[in-house]
């Protein structure tokens, strides 16, 4: 560790600590540990934080978990509500354990509901923490080598996420969920030769028999957290391995990392958020209700309530469903095909996955990228990338806004078939648009960047040459500023090798290089470079005077024009 | 590309600028001022101490608000005392130890090296010497038997584990049940009646008045085994609707009553109970992915993401003036699958 | 807060608090609920008071006899309950061509409405506005209610009636603010979209269930806000909006160096 760190004069420490100290050195090698991991160093930034709120969400949806399992029975035995028991509007009604437990601790156990809605606030929380996080990193690139394989975990992780709220919803057994599995029974019946099969398998037997819920159970307090569980572990053991990304500055390189110690500053700071997520989300159970089973009422398969939607992250796959027109059920041979199922709850989604989950490697093969990355990515600086993100995302809107059309339907007073229509338009054009969009934002942001550093800032101060001339006085950058806006390297398109040799043999290998280079193409050929010291020294050579022209070659503006 | 490893800490070229180093520290207030550390400290100590003083208050909640007795207000104040106890105390706790760290810790930042991650060549041929090694004295290469016993054993081995699993999972298999509804019959063999949902009152064609709609399971089915699952499928809503706009095709004829007709109350989507019946219209919208049915057309799809009619119940009136299905469904209700046509 | 509170546990506080609640709801519905009694045995006065009512602003869509025009349907027979539900909810007169009549300020008051709803009713027989009694919720079972709600309302309605889309701009509105009696007669006379449950599909003491149900939602919520009880997009937008947003803002605050 090269960093200098004042320590204090060796202070004296009480005989009691020491011991303690000796006795974990001895047994487990403690003073190892601490010289290793004590001062590791973590860059300082905001956006590095919603990992952890994903994190502690996860933390905090354990501990109120623990709490639930010690009043809910995980059961679809029909039993009466008591007729003493609140709320009223359930006493005495039939219903099935696991949804008459969850509605008497909510009411009859002090702390059940505030316990029920910090748990279900976590639980949005997290799966919401875990998407902005992804966000994060991919468009400041943090997936690069060498972590891709960190990226899969997340990505991973995120997929959990959305199984542990599946089942953790379902759980007590209410109209509304009840409706999302029986839902989910007619995805799965869709599956083309197996999926009555998987309906049976799923439900025990036919929908909705009484093994969903205990099965569920398993599945939503073991399966599930064990499996995140340990990949959480894996997931910040590789953080710790390679080390945080940092975003560029003066100092920063791809060979350090510049922040703060372990202990005592992070420790401080990541052990003082943890505390802050668990405080809002427990204000927010405090005081805004959410999935007030006992509103919806025990399940039966006859009853639906308007607004039958599952919670946001399952929302897109809703949206798909609605979106689907109808027509695309074929029955070939006898035997029934539903596309209206089949593509919006199976090959969307798996599309939009696979898409998300291999892009490091797209990106890779595209670069022919061979070194680390440890510096992020401004995400102006990655037009293509940034642009790609964008719109899968609004992919993502658009489908998650189709699932809420009723709602939309209502509180703007437009007709739901008119909306749906928008959608399905919005859902093909949307996304090229954004893409558009914002590539030329990008794009025109570096054009700024260039400016600035070229020109430096206004200063808003205007003066008069004796020619009568007027020029507005720009403040140049200082280095530790410029820095910021040119430390990123110019990228260009693969150049490939001909497809054959002076001799006329063809290349092996030459297909493979092709579509590299189209791809690399796609990502780069549209491009604004940063400056160059010679762009620089030139524009100071028209002394100050009259901006220097980048003449722009095609899109590419850049040094090797000059 | 070279422009991986740039060592930015090189000079500068034509091509790129130097990395001009880290830029100075700022100090803080609390740096120079021993007054305003002091102050810093105190707002820390503050923090801690609101989040103390909330714990106990939200304790204090929670014998306050007793929630054993029948009084939907205590619930309210308990969950919102202990809840904001609860969350001042981490707030506090959290805000304190922040505050600490940023403004009364050191804060000048520290450099570490990174290394890469690909092990050097010399590391790189050891490691690759070392598994030759044990593989060669474990003997693998040149017992291919070996290697495929040792390989089918490890496939096979989970199968004890797998083939129990599945192969209970799905209870019978009989996946034919989705062919059949209690509408068939009842258990003794007799009719099944209509009756209502869910206060299971058989129903008289006279008491569906014309732009009425009744939502209908088979009488008694709730005193029946598999309860549940026999709703889930049997499910009908019955409409009156003026005869004369009724499109009926020659076959189904005899399946209406004086414009009273009988649809499973399935979507033949994905399952959910399409009941929103607009009685000007005569269309039924599903709540769930807004399929549209036009009751007067044998509940033909206008909108949406469903393909197939809801299936027809076939009804008639006994002696008495009760409704009763004459048979069950001719084709299975609710969702397509696979094997439907066959 | 502990003396209540300790007062609150007392044995005879339910039946105080029943006591309270009984005559409170009880002087309301004398005041503001119609009685069917004075609905059936209207006068005279009352009848051409209507007649004349129902002329200056209803005729021009409903024909001067009452019997529909091409913009609006006949209403000889439609009963009492259905023109009073209209009037009252200012749902009639209708005033532009939307998807369904809104339902806005009353422009007749609840005299007026009674006196055109008994001309009608003297045209045809029809269903009757219900009587005080029919429609208080104190003595209907909510539990029973509930029920019945869910499996006949709750699809439009939404699980504790706040509304919900029907198709081409239509919607089932929210019943927050809905009267017991207006609750009833839409129950009974299907307005618009909505069918018709009559006393057959659910019977009288079925229908004051509902209402019991329907009035025991406008207690305060045990968990907090409400947000609407539109469901889980709701509360989607408000992790985003309230948690995510501070949290962010925390972070924010966390990763910015001190002054």
């Amino acid at each position: 560790m090269s960093a200098r760190t004042e320590v204090p004069q060796q202070r004296k420490t009480s005989p009691t600590v020491a011991a303690g100290a000796d006795f974990l050195d001895t047994r487990v090698g403690a003073s190892k540990m601490v010289k290793e991991f004590a001062r590791k160093i973590f860059p300082d930034h905001w956006s590095f934080l919603l990992g952890e709120i994903a994190l502690f969400s996860f933390v905090i949806l354990i501990l109120s978990g623990i709490f639930l399992t010690m009043f809910f029975v995980p059961s679809m035995t029909e039993v009466h509500y008591p007729e003493d028991a609140l709320p009223v509007t359930m006493q005495g009604l039939e219903m099935s354990e696991a949804f008459a437990s969850t509605v008497y601790m909510s009411y009859h156990v002090p702390g059940g509901l505030l316990m029920r809605q910090i748990h279900h606030w976590a639980a949005l929380m997290f799966v919401g923490a875990m998407t902005v996080h992804m966000m994060r990193v991919f468009f400041t690139g943090a997936f690069r080598r060498p972590r891709e394989l960190n990226w899969l975990v997340g990505f991973t992780l995120l997929i959990l996420g959305l199984a542990a709220g599946f089942s953790g919803y379902s759980l007590p057994d209410d109209v509304l969920s009840g409706n999302g599995l029986r839902i989910a029974d007619g995805v799965l019946r869709a599956i083309p030769l197996i999926g009555s099969y998987g309906s049976y398998m799923l439900f025990g037997g036919e929908f909705p028999g009484t093994d969903i819920i205990p099965r569920l159970f398993t599945v939503h307090i073991l399966l599930v957290p064990g499996l995140i569980l340990a990949l959480i572990a894996v997931h910040l053991f590789l953080i710790v391995w390679h080390k945080h990304t940092q975003f560029p500055g003066p100092g920063r390189t791809d060979r350090n990392v510049v922040g703060y110690p372990l202990f005592p500053v992070y420790t401080a700071k990541a052990g003082g958020f943890f505390f802050i997520v668990f405080g809002v989300l427990a204000v927010m159970g405090a005081t805004m209700s959410i999935n007030n089973v006992w509103n919806y009422g025990p399940y039966d398969p006859s009853i639906v309530g308007a607004g039958a939607q599952p919670d946001w992250y399952m929302l897109f796959l809703e949206g798909a469903l609605r979106l689907m027109p109808g027509q695309t059920e074929y029955v070939i041979g006898g035997f029934t095909l539903s596309l209206n199922i089949l593509v919006p709850g199976v090959v969307i989604p798996g599309i939009l996955f696979t898409l998300l989950a291999l892009f490091p490697f797209i990106e890779g093969f595209a670069t022919k990228d061979t070194g680390e990355h440890h510096v992020l990515d401004r995400p102006r600086n990655a037009p293509v990338r940034t642009a790609s993100g964008v719109a899968i995302l609004s992919v993502f809107f658009v489908l998650v806004a189709a699932g809420s059309n009723d709602l939309i339907a209502t509180h703007f007073h437009l007709s739901l078939n008119a909306i749906t229509w928008a959608f399905r338009v919005l859902f093909f054009v949307l996304p090229v648009v954004t893409f558009i969009v914002t590539k030329r934002i990008c794009l025109s942001l570096q054009r700024k960047d260039r400016e600035l550093v070229l020109h430096g800032h206004e200063t808003g101060r205007v003066v008069r040459f004796a020619s009568g001339e007027y020029i507005e006085v720009h403040r140049p950058l200082d280095e530790h500023e410029r820095w910021v806006l040119v430390a990123h390297g110019p990228r260009r398109p693969l150049e490939i090798p001909a497809e054959e040799d002076s001799a006329g043999v063809r290349r092996p290998g030459h297909r493979r290089d092709r579509l590299r280079q189209s791809l690399s193409r796609f990502f780069y050929e549209d491009r604004v470079e940063p400056v160059t010291p010679a762009e620089l020294a030139a524009a100071h050579a028209h002394d100050e005077h009259d901006a220097v022209d980048a003449r722009p070659a095609r899109e590419t503006i850049g040094t090797q024009s000059h | 590309m070279s422009e991986e490893h740039n060592e930015l800490t090189e000079p500068a070229t034509a091509e790129s600028f130097e990395n001009p180093g880290l830029g100075h520290h700022r100090p803080r207030l609390g740096d120079d001022d021993p007054r305003a550390a002091k102050r810093s400290e105190r707002q820390v100590v503050a923090l801690f101490t609101v989040s103390i003083l909330a714990t106990i208050g939200g304790i204090v909640g929670y014998f306050a608000f007793p929630v054993a007795e029948p009084d939907a207000g205590n619930v309210r104040m308990s969950t919102l005392v202990l809840g904001l106890g609860l969350g001042l105390g981490m707030l506090g706790i959290g805000a304190a130890a922040v505050h600490w760290a940023k403004s009364l810790m050191n804060d000048h930042e520290k450099v570490e090296e990174r290394h890469e991650q690909r092990g050097d060549d010399a590391t790189r041929e050891r490691a690759v010497e070392m598994l030759q090694e044990g593989a060669a004295d474990s003997g693998i290469a040149r017992r291919p038997v070996l290697k495929g016993a040792l390989g089918t054993a490890l496939a096979l081995a989970p199968l004890s584990f797998v083939v129990p699993l599945v192969g209970n999972l799905g209870a019978d298999w009989n996946v034919s049940k989705f062919r059949h509804t209690a509408w068939a019959g009842t258990p003794d063999g007799g009719p099944r009646y209509l009756a209502t949902d869910p206060t299971d009152r058989r129903i008289k064609a006279s008491d569906i008045t014309r732009g009425s709609m009744v939502h209908v399971m088979p009488y008694r089915l709730p005193e029946e085994e598999h309860y549940l699952e026999e709703k889930a499928k049997a499910v009908v809503i019955v409409i009156r609707v003026d005869p004369s706009i009724l499109k009926e095709p020659e076959e189904r004829r005899g399946w209406s009553y004086d414009g009273i007709v009988a649809y499973s109350k399935v979507c033949t989507h994905v399952g959910c109970p399409v009941a929103l019946y607009e009685q000007q219209t005569h269309h039924v919208l599903c709540p769930c992915h807004q399929s549209t049915f036009d009751i007067t057309d044998q509940a033909k799809v206008v909108f949406g993401p469903a393909k197939r009619p809801l299936p027809q119940l076939p009804i008639a009136v006994d002696d008495e003036g009760y409704l009763y299905a004459q048979q069950d469904f001719d084709e299975p209700v609710g969702p397509s699958y696979w094997e439907r046509e066959r | 807060m502990k003396a209540l509170a300790a007062r609150r546990r007392h044995r005879l506080a339910p039946v105080i608090l029943m006591a309270l609640a009984l005559l409170f709801t009880g002087v309301v519905y004398a005041a503001i609920a119609p009685s069917a009694a004075q609905a059936d045995t209207a006068s005279a006065d009352d009848l051409t008071e209507g007649e004349r009512l129902f002329i200056t602003n209803c005729s021009t869509c409903h024909g001067l006899d009452a019997e529909g025009t091409p913009e609006a349907p006949s209403l000889i027979g439609v009963g009492a309950a259905s023109v009073h539900f209209q009037i009252v909810t200012g749902r009639m007169p209708m005033d532009a061509n939307s998807p369904q009549a809104e339902a806005k300020p009353p422009q007749l008051d609840e005299e007026q409405a009674q006196q055109v709803a008994a001309y009608i009713a003297s045209l045809g027989p029809g269903p009757s506005i219900p009587s005080a009694e029919q429609v208080d919720p104190t003595l209907g079972d909510a539990a029973a209610g509930g029920a019945l709600f869910r499996t006949n309302c709750a699809m439009c309605h939404n699980a504790v009636g706040a509304g919900g889309a029907l198709t081409e701009g239509k919607y089932a509105p929210a019943l927050y603010e809905s009267t017991p009696t207006e609750i009833y007669e839409a129950m009974l006379t299907g307005p618009q979209s909505m069918p018709v449950f009559n006393d057959a599909t659910l019977t009288e003491e079925d229908k004051r269930d509902v209402i019991a149900y329907l009035i025991e939602q406008r207690e305060p919520n045990p968990g907090g806000l409400s947000l609407g009880s539109l469901g889980p997009v709701s509360e989607g937008l408000w992790v985003f909006v309230v948690g995510m947003g501070v949290l962010i803002c925390a972070a924010v605050w966390i990763g910015s160096r001190s002054s």
